[in-house]
């Protein structure tokens, strides 16, 4: 039995929403930097159900290049959450509004 | 076969989601997310792409997250609590990411007599291994491409440090 390839991408489409919905639903901040991994790894499947598609290899070229920077943006993410903690002493991004007032 | 992955690891990624999304305590949504991240390593591998397989495991599952478990134990992140913020959210969050996925999932369906199907042990190119052909694009066409993520994740390694130092 072979497999569309939309149902690859449905389901991608379906990872993206949940990390959307936990993107804005979370409060912990560390989880909302966990949907942003997860909505990035979801464009990856469409990226590499596409490669597959068009018998190309540039759609695999840039989920390597998305991984290089997402392990980037994950090391310097979490260094300004460690470093927000300890100026504020919560997780919460309902308490982090010092630009509000 | 190809389906029976197909739908054992979909099913696997989508239940990992939804539990990174209704658990409250961050460790338990860490925990979900390497589940999330192992099933889509599998995708991949259906999908013909060993290399990025690998290094979904590696890098995703391996060294990501662990720096999220890592911070989390270091920051000694308990259960959120529920704020007024987060009632809006509920509001505007759930209708938002449906419409969102209603309107990708009609467009993949409406084409897919476009897009075809899959076969397992995928090829390519002409070409034997699926390694040996990326190495060969990234050592050739995208050298610089491939040095200057080098230099990014250099400038992030000494931004983090600097970053997490005690006084900044």
């Amino acid at each position: 039995m072979v497999v569309p390839i939309a149902c690859y991408l449905v389901l991608a489409a379906v990872l993206f929403s949940i990390g959307i919905a936990a993107f804005l639903i979370r409060r912990n901040i560390i989880t909302i930097f966990m949907s942003i991994e997860l909505m990035l790894n979801a464009v990856n499947l469409t990226f590499v159900a596409f490669a597959h598609m068009w018998h190309q290899l540039s759609g695999q070229i840039f989920v390597f290049f998305v991984m290089v920077v997402a392990a980037a943006e994950a090391a310097v993410g979490l260094a300004i959450i460690i470093a927000l903690f300890r100026v504020r002493q919560t997780l919460n991004v309902d308490q982090v509004d010092l630009l509000k007032n | 076969m190809q389906i029976a992955l197909f739908i054992i690891f979909g099913l696997l990624a989508v239940a990992g989601a939804l539990n990174l999304l209704f658990q409250r305590h961050p460790i338990n949504s860490a925990l979900s997310l390497v589940v999330v991240m192992m099933s889509l390593a599998v995708l991949y591998w259906s999908l013909g792409a060993e290399f990025l397989a690998a290094a979904q495991v590696i890098v995703y599952a391996g060294a990501i997250m662990v720096l999220f478990v890592f911070v989390v134990m270091l920051l000694n992140a308990g259960e959120e609590d529920r704020t007024h913020g987060s009632k809006i959210a509920y509001i505007a969050g759930i209708p938002g990411a449906a419409a969102i996925f209603c309107l990708l999932s009609f467009v993949f369906l409406s084409e897919r007599g476009q897009f075809g199907t899959t076969q397992l042990g995928g090829y390519l190119t002409s070409s034997v291994s699926n390694i040996s052909e990326i190495s060969h694009i990234l050592f050739t066409s995208l050298l610089l491409p491939f040095e200057v993520t080098s230099i990014l994740i250099l400038v992030a390694i000494l931004g983090a440090v600097v970053l997490a130092r005690k006084e900044l």
